[in-house]
């Protein structure tokens, strides 16, 4: 557990080391935020109460977006690249021999990353938005807390599918293509284009119960006081089911990957 | 070996000339621009599979912009008083002009990692153009999947739109995406000149390029006064398509300006390219090598 936790903390001084790719992330999330919040009101002002959400729960959805996009690797986030890099070359030979166990290992890895994007690239644009807009912010400290236990479990949803991802350069030399599958997938089904309430009829149901759902419909939801009581409790299990989900099918990948390691000699 | 000694002399040979060639130190960069994507073509295209897929993900991806547009007009008929067709053009315009930018010049945004590393230096000792090199670099094939997605909803836009088409007005289209591509590349060359001082800020570059076509895509009436006006006489990216739109969709102006802007765009794109080239000289003068 100690050794996984290193790993978390290793994580995040990693990318904490990159100051000036954080300024210069948080001015382009802030550009977009503003951009995102003017066809938003255009869009209420025609619709008021839309998605059944009023104008400043909209703008608040707008700027939690561009909060969480790296936190959750809306549009992927690094260890996946490296990972498959890692498996093209054999490196990833090494990664088995240590006395952990591969998945966790990214996992901590990963999660320490998400923590540092939500520090570092989260809250400077939300109060800037909050500053230039009418957001509605929870008042309750206790909604601050479900919100970020959903957060959490939304890394781990992003997490898990972005791992079997990588996985798969065990079979594809290239994991390009992908890979850009998957962010296209995760950026369209997690809300971040629109809510997913106003996505219409069907489409609208199958995208609610994707997992990627979890990277920011759920956790905005959470955010605005969508869920109470046993509501959030549901969310929540919709959440850490898929992750449980998703995080067996790639320890399922990883035994079946680990075999063909060996049989390569790679 | 052979091609290297002739590439040498013939740029020693243009240096020696004097600065009246200016020509013929154009001609050379296009030449050298030229044989790079060449180069990187063939490559592309010794994986053809990976192309098809990487091209068809540019397409999908630049096409959520406006599949984002269609929903938002699944519960609405028109935003900021524009119809879905009005956006389709401003829509198609934009994203036809960023798309031939990304295109040629896409590859520019890597230049601060090219500092960082080192390799801008094996670039410099290079008897070619700094500014083509770093341009051609990577070049991209699959970019194409952006500026056929760009054409494909200008073209619907121009099919369902009921314009009164006047000479003026059926020159300003292509006018638009020629001029617009050349504000939009001036600002990748200008972008990747910030990184010669700020080495991890590509970001930024995002925000003007990919948040400028984003905020082009919708109709000018949605924004802040201020913000339009930022865009208009700051960074004049209003003239890619928000300004010479009002004119061939006969629109009046938000900020209450004359139609004879929409003559403009020629003149503002040449004016951002000689700025660029001014940044990017800049630029590459204050760069002292990391000496990794």
């Amino acid at each position: 557990m100690r050794l996984y936790a290193i790993v978390a903390a290793g994580g995040f001084r990693r990318h904490a080391t990159y100051r000036v790719a954080t300024a210069a992330g948080v001015f382009t999330n802030t550009v977009f935020g503003f951009i995102m919040a003017y066809t938003y009101i255009a869009l209420w002002d025609e619709r008021p109460q839309l998605g059944g959400y009023d104008l400043s729960q909209a703008l608040t959805y707008v700027w939690l977006g561009q909060a969480l996009l790296m936190t959750c690797a809306m549009m992927g986030g690094g260890f996946e690249d490296e990972l498959v890099e890692r498996i093209r070359t054999g490196d990833v030979a090494v990664d088995l021999y240590r006395p952990a166990d591969l998945q966790l290992w990214w996992l901590a890895g990963d999660l320490g990353r998400a923590a540092f994007h939500l520090i570092g690239r989260g809250i400077v644009p939300m109060a800037v938005g909050a500053l230039a807009f009418d957001l509605a912010m929870p008042a309750s400290p206790l909604t601050w807390l479900a919100f970020l236990v959903s957060v959490a479990l939304g890394v781990v949803v992003s997490f898990a599918v972005r791992f079997l991802v990588a996985l798969s350069a065990f079979w594809l030399m290239d994991g390009a293509g992908v890979i850009q599958m998957a962010w296209l997938a995760a950026l369209f089904f997690s809300g971040m284009l629109l809510p997913l309430n106003l996505f219409p009829g069907v489409l609208g149901e199958v995208a609610r119960a994707l997992p990627w759902s979890s990277l920011l419909q759920v956790p905005a939801d959470v955010f605005l006081g969508t869920y109470s009581g046993t509501g959030l409790l549901s969310a929540y299990a919709f959440q850490a089911g898929w992750a449980a989900a998703l995080l067996a099918a790639g320890r399922l990948l990883q035994a079946v990957a680990t075999r063909r390691v060996v049989v390569q000699g790679g | 070996m052979a091609d290297t000694r002739t590439a040498e002399a013939g740029a020693a040979g243009t240096r020696a000339d004097g600065p009246g060639t200016a020509g013929a130190r154009l001609g050379e960069a296009l030449r050298a621009y030229g044989l790079i994507v060449a180069m990187w073509i063939r490559s592309t295209m010794a994986y053809r599979a990976s192309f098809a897929m990487t091209a068809f993900g540019n397409f999908v991806a630049t096409g959520f912009d406006f599949v984002t547009v269609l929903l938002m007009f699944s519960h609405v008929d028109a935003l900021g008083g524009w119809s879905l067709p009005e956006i389709a053009f401003l829509y198609g315009t934009t994203s036809t002009a960023f798309g031939l930018a990304d295109l040629v010049l896409g590859s520019m945004d890597r230049l601060g990692r090219r500092v960082r590393d080192g390799t801008l230096d094996t670039l410099l000792v290079r008897p070619v153009p700094v500014l083509a090199q770093v341009a051609a670099d990577r070049f991209a094939l699959r970019r194409l999947g952006r500026v056929t997605q760009g054409l494909l909803v200008l073209g619907y836009a121009l099919l369902t739109l009921d314009i009164d088409w006047t000479a003026g007005r059926v020159a300003a289209v292509p006018m638009m995406l020629l001029c617009g591509g050349a504000i939009f590349g001036s600002v990748f060359v200008a972008g990747a000149a910030f990184q010669f001082f700020a080495l991890d800020a590509a970001e930024v570059q995002s925000a003007f390029t990919y948040g400028g076509n984003t905020l082009l895509q919708y109709p000018p009436s949605i924004f802040a006064k201020d913000l339009v006006r930022g865009v208009t006489f700051v960074v004049p990216l209003a003239f890619v398509n928000w300004v010479p739109s009002l004119y061939v969709l006969d629109r009046e102006s938000p900020l209450g300006l004359p139609d004879w802007l929409a003559l403009l765009p020629p003149l503002v794109a040449a004016l951002c390219m000689g700025l660029a080239g001014l940044a990017w000289r800049t630029g590459l003068r204050a760069y002292r090598s990391t000496g990794n």
